[in-house]
């Protein structure tokens, strides 16, 4: 299976009495308990967990936010991660880009019918390695198993909730002419190594993915600037440019960006020039867009390039008070033009 | 990126914009044919940037933009056929036959795949020897010799499985088209970099004779648009009308012999009904006689009526430059992206969907 092999089990995997998973594994009878019994348990292991109870209770002091997204990826192994590190990394940004700090999370599995123990066994190690890295609990969840050919060997779903920073006032109303946009690192780097082992598209590069956890960067961040970090989002699906345009939209204010100050790998961006894909509305996973106010922009550009999220950070435009709901980027030859919102999916070009 | 940044050099650029404002004296209008050129020049904001006595418009070179409509329906016929599996490029899935798109097919539960290479959907035949694959072999005559090698690859390995449907277009005859029209108001043409890669010049001189036009061999990038612009006014303000070669990187006179005559062995050229231009006689590529058991038309009896074009549509006097998208009554209004009403709205190269997407006066609120 694709990059499997280049994983590193930090678990051994236990001696299973089956190879694959059945629909008995999702039926809530004597094997869903084996299955859970002989692994998952284990290697998610933490006193809340530990109870085997329906639900988890905890008490939490501070304001919250809570988050869900749903993991479906395909393939589940890429370049630089799996879909279970996805799975964490995704929940815990989500939470992040609200100002806190990730607690708990739920996690749910919908497994396909004869799905292999061993791809199994290496998605749940790299939750394991996620939640490690991000500080995170796994404190209640669900395995369900449909018949072959209803799913595409797992999707995964989590829910998380993390207390807010009493620093952090993220919100998209404080946005005004001026602010700054700065941007984490790289784009287009998740979608294109993703790309590049789909199938029927694959193409030699070295390319990974930059699926990671935002949760510290971010955290440290607003502790150091605390209200002049006006708005944070992630650019996941839709890309940068999707984010900006939704922005540009709610608070009726211009966007503009600088096409030279876009950070990309070269690699990166010779596939998109080869698969005709405009980098701009390509998935991101370990990317964020930080909205800034203006005199506190190079501060917070400093502070972030320390981070090891944000050593390729840049100010990559402004908020303007001019073409208002629009996004404008200058090009790299000083040009103009509008950069909109995708529609459907992003195709490759005939030629 | 080597070989594309020294194309994208923002001092050269602006070289060449002077240049085009010292020597432009009279009103020109140039038609860039393909669209790729179409999109860098709305997507690197070129068109602003050029003196105002030079017009471009934008020309029928987007494979996507004129496939016809009945086309379009045969695929889907061909899509929903049981055991079928159906190869395309990316783009033509979401152009609309006369009842639905190939995505919407694929979405009722027509096996309907991307690829990149026609080459991967023999691959396909192979591992799937109980199921019938057909490639929607469209394009130009620069996909034509990768589809044309498809053939002869399942030829030679006897993949009996293995079929395409071509809806090959040839841009000299659509030139032609364009020149003969009465109202014809182009006066110099920006050819196809990456079609005379193939074809070479040799079929561009006799039209540039016959019309007493300037066609420029142009490639993509920003420089080399200019360039290309810059050397089209430049004959046009001397009065002559030859071909040049601004791609030179990239075009030999002879273009590549090899494609051409992979092209040879497996098509013959036929006529082509062109979406919103109509029918024009030899300007495209059809499977020949000698490989005529991989002509999916043949094989599979498609039987079908004769689908009209969407008569609110004006692709056709966009494609031919008559008219600019946003001249268009239903431009960005009953026609967008998410609901086309013709093909130049739905290719990211169409000249509509290159004006929507990126051209800030033109975009609707």
């Amino acid at each position: 299976m694709t990059n499997q092999n280049s994983f590193q089990l930090s678990c051994p995997m236990p001696k299973f009495d089956f190879d694959v998973i059945t629909l008995g594994h999702g039926s809530g009878g004597l094997l869903t308990h084996r299955l859970l019994q002989s692994g998952v348990f284990d290697i998610l292991k933490n006193d809340m967990l530990d109870q085997q109870h329906d639900g988890a209770s905890f008490l939490l002091e501070g304001k919250t936010a809570f988050s869900t997204d749903s993991y479906v990826i395909s393939p589940i192994f890429f370049p630089g991660g799996n879909i279970g590190e996805l799975a964490v990394y995704g929940t815990v940004n989500d939470l992040a880009m609200c100002g806190a700090e990730a607690k708990y999370l739920s996690l749910a599995f919908i497994i396909e019918e004869g799905m292999t123990m061993e791809s199994f066994w290496i998605v749940l190690n790299g939750i394991k390695k996620a939640i490690d890295k991000a500080g995170v609990k796994i404190v209640t969840g669900d395995t369900k198993v449909v018949e072959r050919g209803k799913g595409d060997q797992i999707f995964i779903n989590t829910s998380g909730i993390g207390i807010i920073h009493p620093k952090a006032h993220i919100h998209h109303d404080r946005i005004e002419v001026g602010d700054q946009i700065i941007l984490s690192g790289n784009i287009a780097q998740h979608g294109i190594a993703i790309m590049s082992k789909r199938e029927g598209l694959a193409f030699e590069t070295d390319i990974v993915s930059d699926s990671n956890n935002l949760n510290h960067t971010i955290l440290a961040l607003i502790n150091e600037l605390g209200g002049d970090i006006k708005f944070l989002r992630d650019p996941t699906r839709g890309g940068l440019a999707s984010v900006l345009n939704e922005l540009a939209e709610i608070r009726k204010l211009g966007f503009l960006i600088d096409q030279n100050s876009i950070p990309i790998d070269d690699q990166v961006d010779g596939a998109c020039e080869m698969l005709g894909l405009d980098p701009l509305y390509v998935a991101n996973e370990g990317l964020f867009v930080a909205i800034v106010k203006k005199e506190a922009a190079n501060k917070a550009l400093a502070f972030l390039q320390k981070d090891e999220n944000g050593l390729n950070a840049r100010i990559i435009g402004e908020v303007t008070d001019t073409h208002a709901g629009k996004v404008m980027m200058k090009s790299r030859i000083g040009g103009h033009r509008v950069v909109g919102y995708l529609t459907g999916e992003q195709l490759p070009r005939i030629c | 990126m080597k070989f594309l940044s020294e194309y994208r050099d923002p001092e050269l650029v602006q070289e060449y914009i002077k240049e085009l404002h010292r020597i432009t004296t009279k009103n020109w209008t140039l038609m860039e044919i393909c669209g790729g050129q179409t999109h860098s020049l709305v997507k690197n904001g070129i068109l602003d940037m050029l003196p105002e006595k030079i017009t471009m418009v934008h020309g029928p070179g987007c494979p996507v933009c004129v496939t016809s409509v009945s086309v379009i329906d045969e695929a889907v016929w061909l899509a929903e056929q049981p055991n079928h599996i159906l190869c395309s490029f990316g783009d033509m899935l979401r152009v609309p036959g006369s009842k639905k798109s190939l995505l919407e097919a694929k979405a009722e539960g027509a096996d309907v795949r991307i690829l990149y290479s026609p080459l991967e959907a023999v691959e396909l035949a192979k591992q799937n020897p109980s199921k019938e694959v057909i490639f929607f072999a469209v394009g130009f005559e620069t996909t034509a010799p990768a589809n044309a090698l498809s053939v002869v690859h399942a030829a030679q390995q006897n993949i009996s499985n293995y079929s395409i449907l071509a809806s090959h277009v040839l841009v000299p005859p659509a030139m032609e088209a364009i020149l003969s029209d009465e109202a014809n108001v182009i006066d110099a043409f920006l050819a196809a970099g990456h079609v005379c890669t193939i074809m070479g010049l040799d079929e561009y001189y006799p039209v540039a004779e016959k019309y007493k036009i300037p066609i420029v061999v142009t490639g993509f990038e920003p420089v080399d648009l200019l360039q290309g612009i810059l050397m089209a006014v430049q004959q046009l303000e001397k009065g002559t009308y030859t071909v040049e070669n601004q791609y030179s990187r990239a075009v030999l006179r002879e273009g590549n012999k090899m494609a051409k005559d992979t092209i040879e062995k497996v098509f013959s050229i036929s006529d082509r009904v062109w979406r919103g231009i109509g029918s024009i006689p030899q300007s495209g590529f059809e499977v020949n006689e000698r490989y005529k058991s991989f002509n999916a038309r043949l094989k599979f009896h498609i039987d079908i009526p004769f689908a009209e074009e969407n008569k609110e549509c004006i692709s056709g006097d966009i494609m031919k430059g008559l008219k600019k998208p946003k001249q268009c009554p239903n431009f960005g209004t009953k026609c967008k992206p998410e609901h086309p009403l013709g093909a130049p709205m739905v290719s990211s190269e169409g000249a509509c969907a290159a004006y929507f997407h990126y051209s800030s006066d033109t975009i609707a609120q």
